[in-house]
């Protein structure tokens, strides 16, 4: 299928990009090398969250086809904004050459000194950048053509390739308008001699519009893999609650909890409580405010005091209820002391160094480090084992895992940290969330056997359906 | 009621926003929550202050230990308070030459921005900087070969680190780099532990959490696990 390029393009494309791109594209179809790709078509991709245009072309008959390159037009917006650019840099340009001019007249040719010629050429370029300022257009170029950038390339793909994926688009600019593209597309070839050559641009697409379709089912694997994992875990919440009993290892982490108070009481010092240093948007202080919990309410039966420095206000608000309740479970209300749970700062490294010196000046006997921490996790844990005091951390921030474990003496890792509420709770449906994220992990481990047994034997016998399959699953499933 | 608001509340928002994943329609819903969010820590923020200066000026009136670093904690946080909300040494903003507290806060140039550049960003620099001497201790403290396990955690760390310096390409480069034993070089094979080994290791530990993330979650919006409003049930 030939389509004249002024055909329905015309009609559709805002006239200034059109005519840009009539421009360009004539222009360099007039020294075409090798005949172009026909039948260049950009369609919407279906079913998905907007963003994404397909393109497809068909190859043209060609001796010693090497690919295709893919390109599209800047849209209204890009050119304004390359437009904008144009005009900053030309009066960039232009205040640096009224500076030097300046100030080399003044040193070389009045003799001033250079502190005052600097001062003094400062005042003029700035008089002269004002100046140029005033007129609307100056440096900007007239067309978005002028400097030859009205068409981005995309991507090279190989001679087999007739269609591409294109992402990252927008679907409406700021205002909520919707953003529309046109593609072309070039043939690449080598010649008798061995040369590369172009061809010119081909006819350009109709344009298209990247838009969101009600539901986005390109996530649909990640949906299909939250729904099996999420019946697994009500399936065994269910089972749970019907009594049948759960069997859960134990955690020594969890364990010690007792050890660690009972110390602390033993020795009539206080003990530590870390929470992390994100705020309450993250997991896992959520999960370290239910480890608090736990702590606080033994703590309390030990009458042992606990001290919880936080880096977030909220974390301090929830924190101060979560020890409150614990005292109140414990029977020993009137022992909460408030002031115990307080807030220090956001900054990491200003809270780092609070809590290390209060480990120094009060050395506690027991510290809890339970959240998510980064480059201050090895600070604490050190100076807390300077110190001797028994160390129990837990957090899922995996980098940190390393430090946690040279330093303290138990280390909830990742998983345990979560299984932490479940675990300390003894509730049957808590307990039975965990049976279910076990089956998650038989579900991981049986598509992780699959997928790898079928790219072994795919990369062993070079068959391209079985690599077409895992690259399926590496860009479907695992991007989703 | 104190318990039963909040949790509509979470599971409200909590399964819109996974709607919102699959939905592209909601997607600026959940970012109106991450907004929401961030309003809600900011007044949140006054809590804290007032905890602040609570418990320093209590130390101080107590005469504490430690009082000293407290009278030094209230100083600064008054200093930069009131250099930020007053905008010392703020120079006019040029789009509003005529409104003298138009300039920003932290231009360069403030008072503010002195102190961030040559008194705050120093000691966080300083912070960081002694974690050097923390990862010797605990290194020294890790790699003692007091058992099997022990020991292959400090054959690993050995080739990882004489892997990653100049002295491990230069113990084994008498070794042809495109010979049947070129793997055994120390590069190579450090590499080889961190691709394989520690990857492996690193990946499983990933979807464990994962996997805990996604439980926990669903437990949260279920309102099985209500700790985060202060103690179980």
């Amino acid at each position: 299928m030939s389509r004249d390029f002024k055909d329905p393009i015309r009609s559709r494309l805002r006239p200034g990009l059109l005519a840009a791109f009539a421009v360009l594209v004539g222009g360099m179809a007039a020294v075409a090398a090798p005949p172009p790709p026909t039948d260049v078509e950009a369609t919407d991709r279906p079913w998905d969250g907007g963003g994404v245009v397909e393109v497809t072309w068909s190859a043209p008959d060609v001796e010693g086809l090497e690919g295709f390159q893919v390109w599209r037009a800047m849209t209204a917006g890009e050119t304004l904004a390359a437009r904008s650019k144009a005009r900053l840099d030309a009066l960039a340009e232009l205040k640096q050459t009224a500076y030097d001019n300046e100030y080399r007249r003044l040193v070389d040719v009045e003799g001033v000194a250079p502190e005052d010629a600097r001062m003094a050429a400062d005042k003029v370029a700035n008089l002269a950048l004002g100046q140029a300022s005033l007129q609307k257009d100056f440096g900007a170029p007239a067309t978005a053509t002028d400097d030859g950038s009205s068409l981005i390339l995309i991507d090279t793909v190989g001679p087999e390739t007739t269609s591409k994926m294109v992402p990252k688009l927008l679907s409406a600019d700021k205002d909520g308008n919707p953003v529309e593209y046109a593609f072309v597309v070039r043939t690449i070839a080598k010649d008798a001699g061995g040369d590369i050559e172009y061809s010119g641009y081909s006819t350009p697409s109709e344009v298209v519009v990247a838009k969101a379709q009600f539901l986005n089912l390109t996530r649909a694997p990640l949906l299909i893999i939250l729904l099996m994992l999420c019946g697994a875990v009500l399936y065994f919440i269910l089972k749970a609650r019907r009594g049948v009993a759960l069997k859960i290892r134990t955690i020594a982490g969890l364990a010690a909890v007792d050890e660690a108070v009972g110390r602390a009481t033993e020795m009539g010092r206080p003990m530590l409580y870390i929470n992390g240093i994100q705020d309450m948007d993250e997991i896992q202080t959520v999960a370290g405010i239910t480890v608090l919990g736990r702590v606080a309410k033994t703590a309390a039966e030990y009458d042992a005091p606990i001290e919880v420095p936080t880096s977030r206000s909220l974390v301090m608000s929830a924190a101060r209820e979560t020890v409150e309740a614990s005292y109140l479970t414990a029977g020993r209300s009137d022992a909460f002391n408030p002031d115990l749970i307080y807030y220090v700062t956001d900054e990491q490294f200003g809270f780092t160094a609070y809590v290390s010196g209060l480990i120094v000046r009060d050395r506690p006997a027991a510290c809890f480090y339970m959240g998510s921490f980064f480059a201050e996790s090895l600070i604490l844990a050190e100076t807390g084992n300077s110190v001797g005091a028994i160390q129990i951390a837990g957090t899922a921030n995996p980098s940190q895992l390393p430090f946690f474990v040279a330093a303290c003496d138990y280390t909830l890792i990742g998983e345990e940290f979560f299984a932490a509420s479940a675990y300390l709770s003894g509730q049957p449906e808590q307990l039975g969330s965990l049976k279910g994220q076990d089956m998650g992990k038989v579900l991981v481990g049986v598509v992780l056997l699959v997928t790898v047994t079928v790219a072994t034997i795919g990369a062993v016998t070079g068959s391209e359906s079985l690599m077409d399959a895992v690259a399926w699953f590496k860009s479907t499933v695992l991007s989703g | 009621m104190k318990r039963t608001v909040p949790l509509i509340i979470t599971a409200t928002v909590g399964l819109l926003l996974i709607v919102a994943n699959f939905v592209p329609a909601l997607s600026e819903l959940s970012e109106d929550g991450t907004t929401f969010f961030s309003i809600i820590a900011a007044i949140a923020f006054v809590l804290g202050g007032g905890s602040l200066l609570k418990v320093h000026l209590k130390k101080l009136s107590d005469r504490d230990r430690g009082w000293a670093y407290s009278l030094i904690v209230l100083g600064s946080f008054f200093v930069t308070l009131v250099v930020g909300l007053f905008k010392i040494g703020a120079p006019p903003n040029p789009a509003y030459p005529d409104k003298p507290w138009a300039g920003g806060y932290n231009e360069p140039g403030t008072f503010f921005n002195w102190i961030y550049e040559y008194l705050f960003y120093p000691l966080t620099a300083t912070m960081f900087a002694m974690l050097a001497f923390y990862i010797a201790s605990a290194a020294f403290r890790a790699f003692r070969a007091k058992n099997f396990e022990a020991i292959l955690l400090l054959g690993t760390a050995f080739i990882i680190l004489l892997g990653q310096t100049a002295a491990g390409p230069a113990l084994t480069n008498w070794i042809p780099p495109d010979g049947p034993f070129a793997g055994l070089r120390l590069e190579e094979l450090s590499a080889y532990v961190m691709d394989v080994f520690n990857t492996a290791g690193s990946r499983a530990i990933v979807i464990g959490i994962a996997l805990g993330i996604a439980s926990t979650s669903l437990k949260i919006l279920m309102g099985l696990d209500r700790s985060y409003l202060g103690g179980g049930n």
